[in-house]
């Protein structure tokens, strides 16, 4: 689709390591894993925003992805500094783009 | 204070806690913290005022860093050596929606020191991590504190915590509750987390409480250019860059999902061209001769669309959708056309200022 910029991700998945623990599809907040009879079932892999949650709690390295902020502030400040992609939202009390983002997260 | 405990708003007595050195060059040392018996905090499930306050000033982001709670383990109610414990970040509106939604349940908090930062952001830097929870763990004497060996997170704070690791390392099984602290009722009463419970949304409310932090951090920069250009144009000038930057700010969150397209850039271009096109009608209908009012119009749809777009581009950091990869696809398309648009747009106005000032 014109104007999308969302249609592919870094996701990776290798199911013949999976040993069906059932973490990826607990911790993805974007139902991209389903829960399958033999091994996790990849069903929205479009839907990945690359926060990383179910390569740090898949205990066999079945999943792989590039993990990141996906904060535009942040990469657009890395990219002008050569810095480091952070965002000042965060705590980081020097350096880092002066975002606010998080403030408002519970 | 209150039963929230000693917030350290300004009573910070650890130097670790505000500054981002790393603990082990840190004078005062971790060591500090193994205090024998366990110190257990109280604390309770109803906000008072002075809560609300500090949750609103957290909002407009006034004193950002400032809203923190103490790191350790606090005592909700009387629990229980089984009572359930849950693990929270040090930022008050975190700490402070876990406890006000688990009033009347007699629990265990354990807080994570991530530098007054909440579960998700901090997450995904890595404070609310597996290091962070399995020292707090061991700081805590949570093994002695109760019988089981369970500690139930939140389900955002997962891209920090490697739930396996934490298990070999501390003995404590990770369980990760709802996305949302609402839904710890429903979850303790069954002890399953349902998919809907599981799924994160951006729904209407969500949005609307990130546009304080959003206008604030707008708000230097646009005075300073609204002066600038009532002062040296006109008023209507100063009311163009207000409306584009409200237009970034407050509209883009609120209408997010009904404005077309996918990304946020064009989205932004959308509503940015929307905002600046009564001001192109006021300028074709102005009664000035030539194509001065062409060349005006044509300037503010240029400049200030470019604003609003690349607030809304910014905007993709509040979002719990956007990846990175695709963020960073968003810029490498289109800040070039931003660019562009605003440099055309001054040059435009630079045309029409020269233009008036030959025609006197
Ligand atoms: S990286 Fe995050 S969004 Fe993507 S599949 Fe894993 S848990 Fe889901
Ligand atoms: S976390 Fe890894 S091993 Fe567990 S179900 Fe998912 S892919 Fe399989």
């Amino acid at each position: 689709m014109a104007f999308d910029s969302y249609t592919e991700n870094t996701l990776r998945y290798f199911p013949e390591r999976c040993v069906n623990c059932g973490k990826c599809s607990s911790v993805c907040p974007h139902a991209v894993f389903a829960a399958g009879d033999e091994r996790a079932l990849l069903s929205r892999w479009e839907s990945c925003m690359e926060c990383g949650a179910c390569m740090k709690n898949c205990p066999v390295q079945a999943i792989e992805v590039e993990s990141g902020v996906g904060c535009a502030q942040a990469m657009i400040h890395a990219a002008l500094t050569g810095g480091e992609e952070t965002c000042g939202c965060c705590g980081e009390e020097e350096g880092g783009s002066d975002g606010a983002c998080c403030s408002g997260w519970e | 204070m209150n039963e929230t405990g000693d917030k350290t708003n300004d009573t910070q007595p650890c130097c670790c806690s505000c500054s981002s050195a790393p603990q082990s060059s840190c004078d005062c040392g971790a060591e500090e913290e193994i205090l024998s018996p366990p110190v257990i905090r109280d604390t309770g499930g109803s906000l008072t005022w002075a809560d609300r306050f500090d949750h609103g000033a957290a909002r407009w982001g006034y004193r950002r860093m400032h809203h923190r709670v103490p790191p350790g383990l606090y005592r909700l109610g009387s629990p229980s050596p089984d009572a359930p414990v849950f693990a929270s970040a040090n930022y008050t509106l975190s700490f402070d929606a876990l406890r006000s939604s688990l009033a009347g349940t007699d629990c265990f908090i354990l807080v994570l020191d991530t530098k007054g930062i909440n579960v998700w952001c901090a997450a995904g830097k890595g404070t609310f991590g597996t290091d962070e929870l399995v020292r707090r763990i061991a700081v805590t004497r949570l093994g002695e504190v109760v019988r089981h060996r369970t500690v139930i997170v939140p389900q955002l704070g997962a891209p920090g915590i490697a739930a396996h690791e934490v298990l070999k390392r501390s003995g404590f099984r990770v369980q990760y509750g709802p996305v949302r602290a609402s839904d710890l009722p429903a979850y303790l009463a069954t002890g399953v987390a349902t998919p809907p419970m599981r799924r994160i949304g951006f729904p209407l409310r969500d949005r609307i409480v990130l546009i304080p932090v959003e206008l604030v951090q707008a708000l230097p920069l646009t005075l300073l250019a609204a002066v600038l250009l009532g002062v040296f144009i006109d008023g209507l000038a100063a009311l163009r860059v207000i409306a584009a930057v409200g237009a970034g700010t407050v509209l883009f969150p609120a209408l997010l999902p009904v404005l077309p397209t996918k990304d946020f850039t064009t989205k932004g271009l959308f509503l940015g061209v929307l905002a600046m096109l009564p001001f192109a009608a006021t300028d074709l209908s102005a009664p000035a001769a030539g194509i001065a009012p062409y060349l005006q119009a044509a300037a503010g749809l240029l400049l200030f669309p470019a604003v609003t777009a690349y607030l809304a581009l910014n905007f993709t950091g509040c979002t719990p959708y956007t990846s990175r990869s695709g963020v960073r696809r968003e810029i490498f398309r289109y800040t070039r056309v931003l660019a562009g648009m605003a440099l055309g747009g001054i040059a435009l106005a630079a045309i029409l200022g020269i233009t008036l000032v030959v025609n006197g």
